[in-house]
């Protein structure tokens, strides 16, 4: 247990030796630290876990103490890490996931100019997730939340020769900074009002204080919403991460899939206290988790971009998250986030391995065909994709997706309108995810496969194929098993989300719609993608433009925010509060000019400047 | 004896400090600017003397023989300026001597 700090320390530390050695580190030994630091990461919270389990802390918690951060005027801030359930779940895919696309990125980095400073900028990704999840006070949170804000701008600017990958980096930071700055203001708000920023003391202090339903608590509780929504890329701030695709597909699978997207998710569970106070809150956040898988499940169904359709489809998949937190199956969300890690991972990694092998593209209408030129990527992508399609029975997308959905509508916060739109999520989802992987790998080969994926590509494949599938089994419903061991083992740290009066008996009715839309949505799929089906249905053009423009967001805020402020930085090109000091200059200059005008050598000019001024203290004793 | 009342020494002593000064003013001959200058320097001395016998004092006086003295070593100087003057510019007009401006 006390070695918990040496968990992020170890990539931080990977971070170090590879920007000071930078230069002089031979390719294979940078490839070595970067790899190796997340790899004793990752078997360090694997010893955590067996610790935690065996010898249970008291109150299910664990922290530790390093030193003293801060300590002004009443402000005790403490470099502490905080092991509970929720964090473990957190650290082991952090550091799992993030072991396996580490040595992915070695074969798919290894021809790049920048590889020493890929692993560089990743280690710290990884160390900055570690200190956001294990952080014991929400300063500390916010220290690994800018962190990894901070790598993901780098990461997806990594290939910065290209202005267009630059804009998108900092459309990603400036966009993810309007939901950063809520939440710092909401800290500040708590710390006015409870006096602490120590997580678990928040929640306590705040339950004492405040009344359930209270406006400081609906207002905190939405300080925070709005940071969790900028991180996890929820509507009104969704539209940074499909321009995030701009960066390495390892970044992708780690960043946007795996890790950082669900930060939100993270404090959303990790504060839950604090949300449990605002039910006005949880509905909001129940609603945008709708409102944004379904958008973004229409947008997905439209791209020809395969890294496009999967970055659409994970902001579809954090709206369930959100639906789950909001519809308080906290648990559920959780499960979720777990199995999204390695699917989507899988997924980004899969889609990797295809834009490697194609050289570089992207587009999957000129891909195809690619079944027979790389098997081991098709049958490791169609893994993913059918955890992501929540094929049911055999796949861990369906288990914790059904858990879901089946909550939305299960749950006292949860209810029929819920339920329906996470259904319809879900048919929405089997249908983008099998027409990506149709138009990917079957039909007729397009462009030729250059560089097929060598032995440290394929084996986080297989690794990741075989968790999609199995990673599931943790928690299966009444009907199936019965399984609980992943919420018995959360509800330690986060409540119970508990059933309404009389719904449990529609159980296997409801779960049975959910895996038949699962089913409608592969076999809409195959009816309408497959190179053999006959029936061509194509959406009215207008309303495709529309959907592959993300509904418009982006150029709704483009008028509504980006060019007045444009407009004002033009207006506003000789700064008014300027104006004062160009004035202070102005007069120093005349009054310079004036006085050096005075001394023009003559001496008849100087006699007068005498006689005047003995004239004038004359006048003034006379007068005065 | 006919006194004169000390503020009609005054006042001419006034006038001719005006005087000179006018003349320092507005001539541009270095030798009429050194003139304007000891007709100041005398009406200075005026109203040293005007002063003393107002007060029956031989202060004023001694005074006036301090002025003299001054305004000889003043003229030495002066005159030391205007050969200079003529020998560097060849002129007399002393705002043909501006070279010292900022």
């Amino acid at each position: 247990m006390e070695l918990l700090w040496l968990i992020p320390a170890w990539p931080l530390l990977g971070f170090l030796i590879l920007t000071c050695l930078a230069a002089r580190l031979p390719r294979i030994m940078a490839g070595s630290v970067g790899v190796g630091s997340v790899g004793a990461a990752a078997l360090t919270a694997l010893l955590m876990a067996w610790d935690f389990l065996k010898h249970q802390p008291g109150r299910n918690a664990f922290t530790q103490h390093l030193w003293t951060w801060l300590d002004v005027a009443g402000l005790h801030l403490e470099i502490a890490f905080y092991l509970d359930a929720l964090t473990l779940v957190m650290i082991i895919v952090i550091t799992g996931v993030g072991f396996f696309i580490h040595l992915y990125s070695l074969g798919y980095m290894a021809h790049d100019q920048g590889y020493t400073r890929f692993f560089a900028y990743m280690n710290l990704f990884v160390a900055a997730m570690l200190v956001l999840v294990l952080a014991d006070n929400l300063p500390l949170l916010y220290l690994g939340w800018e962190g990894v804000g901070l790598c993901s701008y780098l990461l997806i600017g990594f290939w910065y020769t290209d202005p267009a990958n630059g804009y998108a980096a900092r459309k990603a930071f400036v966009v993810t900074r309007v939901g950063d700055t809520a939440m710092a203001v909401g800290l500040f708000v708590l710390y006015n009002q409870l006096g602490t920023l120590q997580i678990q003391e928040v929640m306590q202090r705040a339950a004492a204080a405040w009344p359930a339903g209270s406006t400081m608590a609906l207002l905190t509780a939405l300080l925070l919403l709005g940071g969790a929504v900028g991180k996890s890329a929820q509507l009104p701030l969704q539209t940074w991460l499909p321009d995030a695709m701009a960066g390495p597909t390892p970044v992708s699978a780690l960043i946007h899939a795996a890790t950082m997207v669900t930060a939100g998710v993270y404090l959303i569970a990790r504060t839950h206290g604090l949300f449990l106070l605002a039910p006005t809150a949880l509905t909001i956040t129940a609603v945008i988790g709708a409102a944004t898988l379904l958008l973004a499940g229409f947008s997905a169904l439209v791209q020809q971009d395969i890294k496009r359709v999967l970055a659409y489809s994970t902001i579809s998949q954090l709206g369930y998250m959100f639906l789950a937190l909001g519809v308080g199956a906290w648990s559920a969300a959780i499960f979720h986030l777990f199995t999204h890690a390695f699917f989507k991972a899988l997924l980004f990694l899969g889609a990797g391995a295809v834009i490697h092998a194609l050289g570089g593209e992207q587009d999957m209408s000129r891909m195809g065909g690619l079944k027979q030129k790389l098997p081991l990527t098709f049958w490791t992508f169609l893994a993913g994709a059918a955890s992501l399609a929540a094929l049911p029975l055999v796949t861990a997308g369906f288990y914790s997706k059904d858990l879901i959905i089946w909550q939305a509508f299960a749950s006292p916060r949860g209810g029929l309108g819920f339920w329906f739109m996470a259904v319809a999520g879900a048919l929405l989802t089997a249908l983008y995810t099998f027409r990506m992987v149709l138009l990917t790998f079957t039909g007729p080969a397009r462009t030729p496969v250059h560089h097929p994926p060598g032995l440290v590509m394929r084996l986080p494949l297989l690794v990741l194929a075989f968790l999609s599938l199995t990673a599931g089994f943790l928690e299966t419903p009444h009907s199936l098993g019965h399984m609980r061991v992943f919420s018995g083992w959360l509800h330690t740290c986060l409540p119970e989300a508990g059933l309404a009066a009389g719904r449990e008996a529609y159980e296997i009715l409801f779960e049975l719609l959910a895996g038949l839309a699962a089913l409608c949505g592969i076999f809409g799929a195959l009816r309408l993608y497959h190179p053999l089906a006959k029936s061509r249905y194509s959406l009215p053009e207008s309303l495709r433009q529309y959907w592959i423009k993300g509904w418009g967001f982006d150029s709704l805020y483009d008028r509504l925010v980006v060019r007045p402020y444009i407009h004002l930085a033009q207006f506003n090109k000789n700064d008014f509060l300027d104006l004062f000091f160009v004035f202070l200059a102005w007069l120093a200059k005349t009054g310079h000019q004036t006085l050096a005008a005075t001394q023009n050598g003559r001496l008849r000019s100087y006699a007068w400047g005498l006689g005047l001024g003995a004239a004038a203290i004359a006048a003034m004793v006379v007068l005065l | 004896m006919l006194t004169i009342p000390v503020s009609h020494g005054l006042l001419l002593a006034g006038i001719l400090f005006l005087l000179g000064f006018v003349c320092v003013l507005v001539r541009r001959n270095i030798i009429f600017i050194l003139l304007g200058l000891e007709i100041m320097f005398n009406a200075a001395g005026l109203a040293f003397v005007a002063a003393g016998a107002r007060w029956g004092q031989p202060d004023g006086q001694i005074m006036f023989l301090f002025i003299l003295t001054t305004a000889a070593a003043e003229v030495s100087i002066g005159l030391a300026l205007v050969f200079q003057l003529v020998h560097r510019l060849h002129t007399l007009d002393i705002d043909q001597a501006d070279g010292m401006k900022g």
